[in-house]
């Protein structure tokens, strides 16, 4: 089994390691202390002290709150709310359902008709960033992208109990 | 089989004198009260004999890739030849895969698939099952993914017992169905649309193909000579496979060999399962898509003549035990179209997507479909409940039906910490350029361009996505010699370049597409397709980014290149951005089809005519804001991106030089950057207001026919989907799209 040190992962998360090292990484055998060592890397990044569970995206974090809850929250601070229901409904939604508007994105012709599908943009309330892009028809349900069973992945693949409050 | 007239006993090709029918019910049986393949509690040969196990393993792996690398040379299609659409596998007598080549692996599970259907129907009664028997199939109702492709079967005997069989796919130029092509379509059914079809029949005898069959073929296509010239491709990868397995055989021992490919199937499934724990994580992913048919105006079969939406409602559940589940609960109704699927294909496309992601090594088995499990909807596009659907292009609903099974993982990837593998996904692998008519040898044929196999990728989480080099159905993609194509289609390539815009924007953007422009050369009865998404984009986009563009269509009929040509005055190569197309910039003609509907049925086109084919860009991944400002410069200076969306998607404030290079002013896009993030503010709304908006929307059906169609036909097929539908929208019980 291969390992890397944290610079190694640190660099590699940044998207700052050679393609040839990632090439070799992606063709050899996974590290299974990779999970245990980048939360360690994005915990020791974000501006707020609460453990993060899960990272969810490139801002996005489950993490645990003093009274137990496990909730959604952005590096930027925003908490969007128990992971089990989806973060979208607590975040600004921009629909770019015109021609104008979509031609912002794409040159023209080359971008979705708005009548057939429209691209929505979910951006966090805090930090104004684009956290995730839908293109669906009119009238779709918002998605519910990933909705993770956290005490599973603990107890059961990690063989450790998921953190708790002391 | 034989009877035993004085026992009344039935004797059988299988192992110990059982039937095949005997030793399916009983692998199946097996399966079905213990969880594992073939009931094996321990894997004995690989416990004792590592290191045998693991040599036997590489023999027969190589003999396969072998067999493909040495077979495909027979072949004069470029599909073939160069492209490398063909694979080999080999089987155990029930017909699970227990190895295969390298190419196109998504034919492993629906040759399977073929060999279980000539065992139910008692094939070994009726035609008989012997030594040199070759059979042929390439219907997807019993196990393909459309007729294109062409599977060869033979069995593999060892004193008189069926050891296995061999198994090898290529993909056909065109398939003799009512349109020219392979993939054609404007039929409404199978039947007599289709074209050839060969639903695993007895096709030669000692080792070669029957004479009656190959004349056969030859009536039945518009491509004779390659589509034989591919059986003997087939036969000959497959021969090689049975050679090598009684040599090895001969080498191991017979029970040694046969307790091998029990044990490697076994190991397969319980590999699956570990590498799911390993590298993903529990839970529900959902990741749906969709792609339009604009078939209204088109000259297509009446049946087919309308605007309808395919819904391909993905959601993957991960299970604490490593269960992988992958639904399509909600998918709408199949259509009078041929881009139904049978389940077969279905599970191809799972498959050949999971040795790209999850199992990307070269011991990948049945064992691993064992360990899956798909959710198809009986009367659904993915399912259909009417035999006679038409399937010849299966792959437009399947491609993008698929890509969310790549988001999908790639959350788990994320969230896992194994940012190396992500990917936002991957594009349709468009423009299908096919046709036929009178080509420029004068002759009747037919043609279907493989430049599809090179599209971008979707961007990863640590870099960039790659440019025209890939297609979901094939890993190892490869656009083919313009040489090549221009042997076997009448059309010159005036240029075949990259293609602006055509990546989805992101912090790492994704892979470039590229484009073709087509001239008809030296005949005036051509009949050209364009296929792809126009009026949607596929392959969604990840944490942020965009999706890829779509396509569109830009055709010339009646034009002037002939003249321009002559007077020696500038041609277009491509059309670049079609807000300044170089095409229109260029050329006269009298007909143009300038437009989004990129899905079209076939026109006629004559010499000198223009036809512009462009393939897809894959999808972006994170906040374009976040992308560096080198890396839009740069993009800028290679022609990937046009100077008017650096501004509005990536807030770059841009001065092109005097030598034509463009240059990032870093502090202003720094502050453009923090403008647009103010304006995100002032335009977001709160989705649960937005909701309350969009619901009335919904009341009220202020939405075009084909999308309410595709509601109504989910929410009709499925109580499961219906319910989620109004509990979503707060909408009332009995509310329905009219
Ligand atoms: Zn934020």
């Amino acid at each position: 089994m291969p390992k890397y040190t944290r610079e190694t992962l640190k660099n590699l998360l940044d998207g700052k390691l050679p393609f040839s090292e990632v090439k070799v990484m992606m063709s050899s055998f996974k590290d299974p202390e990779r999970f245990e060592m980048m939360l360690e890397i994005h915990q020791s990044r974000v501006p707020w002290p609460e453990k993060i569970l899960l990272p969810l995206g490139l801002h996005l974090y489950i993490v645990l709150k003093e009274n137990g809850d496990r909730v959604v929250k952005c590096d930027c601070g925003y908490e969007f709310g128990d992971y089990r229901k989806n973060w979208k409904l607590n975040a600004l939604v921009y629909v770019r359902d015109t021609e104008e508007k979509i031609a912002e994105i794409y040159p023209k012709l080359m971008g979705p008709d708005p009548r057939w599908m429209e691209i929505r943009e979910y951006y966090c309330p805090g930090c104004s960033t684009q956290l995730e892009v839908e293109s669906v028809p009119p009238g779709y349900p918002v998605i519910f992208d990933f909705k993770p069973d956290i005490d599973a992945f603990y107890e059961k693949w990690l063989g450790k109990p998921v953190p708790t409050v002391e | 089989m034989a009877m035993d007239l004085s026992q009344g006993k039935v004797y059988g090709i299988g192992w110990a004198g059982r039937t095949l029918r005997e030793m399916l019910e009983e692998s199946e049986r097996l399966f079905r009260e213990t969880g594992r393949y073939y009931g094996l509690e321990k894997l004995k040969l690989k416990e004792k004999d590592p290191i045998r196990y693991e040599r036997i393993f590489s023999r027969i792996r190589g003999g396969l890739v072998n067999a493909r690398e040495t077979a495909l040379n027979i072949s004069a299609s470029p599909i073939v030849k160069e492209l490398g659409e063909l694979c080999f596998a080999l089987y155990t007598p029930e017909g699970d895969a227990v190895a295969l080549s390298t190419g196109i692996i998504v034919h492993v599970h629906t040759i399977s698939d073929a060999i279980k259907y000539m065992i139910r129907n008692n094939y070994e009664m009726n035609p008989r099952i012997r030594p040199g028997d070759v059979f042929g199939n390439n219907d997807a109702m019993i196990g393909d993914v459309h007729n294109a492709d062409v599977h060869t079967l033979i069995p593999i005997f060892y004193k008189g017992e069926l050891l296995g069989w061999a198994g090898g796919v290529t993909h056909e130029i065109d398939v003799g169905a009512q349109y020219p092509g392979s993939m054609s379509y404007g039929q409404a059914n199978r039947f007599p649309g289709d074209g050839f079809i060969v639903p695993c029949e007895k096709i030669g005898e000692n080792d070669e193909l029957l004479k009656s069959y190959e004349l056969r073929a030859q009536m039945s296509v518009r491509s004779p000579m390659y589509w034989l010239l591919d059986e003997k491709t087939r036969l000959a990868g497959c021969l090689m496979i049975r050679d090598a397995v009684i040599r090895l055989v001969e080498e191991e021992g017979v029970d040694v060999y046969k307790q091998f490919i029990r044990e490697a199937i076994e190991e397969g499934r319980r590999s699956f399962l570990n590498r799911v724990k390993e590298m993903l994580i529990p839970g529900t992913y959902e990741a749906p898509s969709f792609i339009e048919v604009p078939f209204k105006d088109e000259p297509v079969n009446q049946l087919m003549q309308k605007d309808t939406m395919n819904h391909s409602p993905l959601e993957l559940t991960v299970g604490a035990d490593g269960e992988y589940i992958l639904s399509f609960e909600g998918a709408n109704k199949w259509g009078h179209h041929s881009f139904n699927c049978a389940p077969s294909p279905m599970q191809g496309a799972l498959w050949v997507l999971l040795t790209q992601t999850l199992i990307p090594n070269d011991k990948v088995n049945d064992g691993a479909y064992l360990a899956t499990k798909c959710i198809l909807p009986y009367g659904s596009w993915c399912n259909p409940d009417y035999q006679n659907v038409s399937t010849t292009l299966s792959w437009l609903f399947l491609i993008p039906g698929f890509t969310g099974m790549i988001r999908s993982l790639s959350r788990a990837f994320y969230s896992r910490g194994y940012v190396e593998e992500v990917l936002a996904g991957y594009p349709v692998t468009c423009n299908l350029m096919q046709g036929g008519g009178i080509n420029h040898f004068g002759i009747e044929s037919a043609f279907t361009n493989f430049e599809i196999s090179s599209q971008g990728t979707g961007a990863s989480a640590v870099k960039d996505g790659e440019g025209f080099c890939a297609a979901m159905w094939n890993p190892e993609g490869d656009m083919g010699d313009i040489e090549a194509w221009e042997f076997i289609e009448p059309l010159l390539y005036l240029g075949r370049r990259v293609k602006p815009d055509t990546a989805g924007h992101g912090k790492y953007r994704g892979g470039p597409g590229m484009e073709a422009l087509r001239m008809v050369w030296k005949t005036d009865h051509q009949y050209l397709y364009n296929a792809g998404d126009g009026y949607t984009v596929n392959g969604g986009g990840l944490f942020g980014g965009y999706p890829g563009s779509s396509g569109y269509r830009h055709n010339m009929r009646g034009t002037n290149m002939q003249e321009l040509i002559k007077n020696k005055l500038p041609y277009p190569t491509g059309d670049g951005n079609p807000e300044e197309s170089e095409m229109e910039n260029l050329v006269k003609a009298e007909k143009v089809d300038f437009d989004q509907q990129a899905l079209t049925f076939m026109r006629e086109y004559g010499e000198w005519d223009l036809y512009l084919s462009m393939q897809r860009g894959g999808p972006g991944l994170g906040d374009p804001l976040e992308r560096a400002f080198s890396a839009v410069e740069e993009d800028l200076n290679e022609g990937l991106l046009s100077p008017r969306l650096a501004g509005s998607v990536y807030g770059a404030v841009i001065v092109q030089g005097e030598d034509g290079k463009w240059k990032v002013d870093v502090k202003a896009s720094e502050e453009r950057r923090q403008e647009i993030r103010r304006k995100r503010k002032m335009r977001g709304v709160p989705v649960k207001e937005w909701m309350k908006k969009e619901r009335k929307r919904i009341l009220k059906q202020d939405i075009i026919e084909p999308v309410k169609d595709m509601y109504k036909s989910s929410m009709e097929l499925s109580e499961t989907w219906a319910k989620k539908f109004r509990t979503f929208w707060d909408l009332p019980e009995e509310f329905q799209f009219d």
